[in-house]
């Protein structure tokens, strides 16, 4: 009976959406009187960061500052059409109509700067600062405020502009089943550390080194911090979190945190990141999803750490020491 | 039934209401005073959610009996930043970005005054302890125990 020490890898492709039946999001965005955008959706932010990415996007395709854009999600009733915030797929589908809706906002805005100023639209430039310039004369320039006062007040114009980005459904081909499920796949992999306790049967995760490939990371704190959060949340699902802990038998299944294992900050391994960035085609500014799939390589690596450290595999989830010690039986009996 | 009144200094200010016997902590303010930073997670003592400060220490707003603070000092997150500037703390979860969804970081608040008003100067190992009765979906921890830290430090820095 020893305390036998194990490492495990594993690596992933992570799909970013998903495309049952056709994967669409709108959004929609409008000045304010005094040049502030409005991005309205009905995407959620539960934490993620949608708000705060969805402003950074519209603000760089308008050519503002990112204060300057107010973003209104998650009323299904008044906002336009978004099929979601799961599947990873936030950031590149809502993204990518937010690019659309501003691309356009911005020609109207570009429009009445160049009636103000009595110069072709397609001769201005935005500074990113919150004003329009004469490409080549920056001296003759407007602020986006008195841009949109004009719109409002004098001219009758609306900046406004309408996003919808689809990924159409994709089926089958009747000859091979090849399909296209996604359009861009982020990707990861984990080395796991571990110690198994042969006699009681409990893990100890002692390291977990992962590294991320998500596209561009539009928000490099907010990316970490996921991916933080995730290899975490990995390792809990590995080894505790359950609710069937005989499943499909619901019995002796957690109701409550009494009965669910739920770690606490004293149950943290030693957690490494790297980020790597790839930018996708098709994402917005080259963003993947890295939403779930910074939850997944953990999973596998751990259970491979644990087959190296005594011998068995474990095909159930969470790796607890009673299926450990099970197999460490069966093992012994073979 | 008849109501009980209760009276007591919520972060500074006198709070009188009249509540139903048996209505928790929790419950009287977020429902009748109005103060809706303490979050109701499990209502059973498990999750550490709905934390607040009566009379300096940390208690389960979800197991404390609202009649019996009667004449106590209720410390909520509502209470941490002072005229618009924030509390050290909330800086601190801020810059490390320790908060996500955000449904535990009052709790977890809570629990990391209390620590650093008893032990201003906490090891990494005394910041886990004082966090160990809050749980945390999101973040994986690390986050909010290095916020606790950074805050502890900036505390000692400003007091040097």
């Amino acid at each position: 009976m020893a305390i036998r020490r194990g490492r495990g890898v594993a690596a992933i492709n992570y799909p970013t959406g998903m495309n049952l039946g056709g994967d669409p999001t709108q959004a929609l965005v409008h000045s304010t009187p005094t040049g502030n955008f409005m991005v309205t959706l009905s995407s959620v932010d539960l934490g993620q960061g949608m708000k705060q990415i969805m402003a950074q996007i519209c603000a760089e395709t308008i050519g503002v500052p990112t204060d300057r854009v107010i973003v209104d999600t998650a009323d299904t009733d008044t906002g336009p059409h978004c099929m979601g915030t799961f599947a990873s797929r936030g950031t590149h589908r809502a993204g990518n109509a937010v690019i659309q809706a501003a691309r356009e906002a911005r020609q109207v805005m570009l429009e009445v700067a160049a009636e103000e100023l009595e110069v072709n639209a397609s001769d201005l430039e935005t500074d990113g600062q919150g004003n329009i310039l004469v490409k080549g004369a920056p001296q003759r320039s407007i602020s986006i405020f008195d841009v949109a006062l004009s719109a409002h007040f004098k001219r009758g114009r609306s900046i406004s502009g309408r996003g919808m980005f689809l990924i159409p459904r994709s089926y089958p081909e009747k000859e091979t089943g090849a399909m296209k499920p996604s359009t861009c796949y982020a990707h990861a992999c984990t080395v796991a550390e571990v110690e198994v306790d042969d006699e009681t049967g409990e893990v100890t995760v002692l390291t977990v080194r992962n590294v991320f490939e998500i596209g561009r990371a539009l928000n490099p704190k907010m990316v970490e911090q996921q991916l933080v959060g995730g290899s975490w949340m990995a390792i809990s699902h590995a080894l505790y979190e359950t609710t069937e802990p005989y499943y499909p038998d619901r019995d002796h299944g957690g109701t409550d945190f009494n009965q669910y294992l739920m770690p606490g900050p004293g149950d943290l391994a030693q957690t490494e990141i790297i980020v790597l960035e790839r930018p996708s085609a098709d994402g917005p500014f080259g963003a993947k999803g890295p939403g779930e799939m910074c939850a997944n390589p953990q999973i596998p690596a751990v259970a491979n750490a644990v087959f190296d450290a005594v011998g068995v595999r474990i095909d159930t989830l969470p790796i607890t020491p009673e299926r450990i010690l099970r197999a460490l039986k069966a093992q012994a009996s073979n | 039934m008849a109501k009980i009144p209760v009276q007591f200094m919520l972060n500074g200010a006198e709070k009188a209401e009249f509540i139903d016997s048996g209505t928790t902590l929790l419950n009287a303010l977020r429902d009748k005073i109005g103060d809706t930073s303490p979050k109701g997670g499990c209502h059973q003592g498990t999750c550490g959610a709905c934390s607040v400060i009566i009379d300096g220490e940390l208690r389960l707003s979800c197991l404390t009996l609202a009649e019996t603070c009667n004449g106590a000092a209720i410390t909520t997150t509502s209470g941490l930043s002072q005229g618009g500037v924030l509390h050290p703390l909330q800086r601190a979860f801020l810059d490390a970005f320790a908060t996500q969804c955000g449904f535990c970081t009052p709790g977890m608040l809570m629990a990391a005054k209390v620590l650093l008003d008893h032990t201003p100067d906490p090891s990494r190992d005394e910041v886990v302890e004082a966090l160990s009765g809050n749980i945390c979906r999101c973040t994986g921890y690390e986050p909010i125990i290095q916020a606790v830290l950074t805050a502890a430090r900036s505390n000692s820095q400003n007091a040097a």
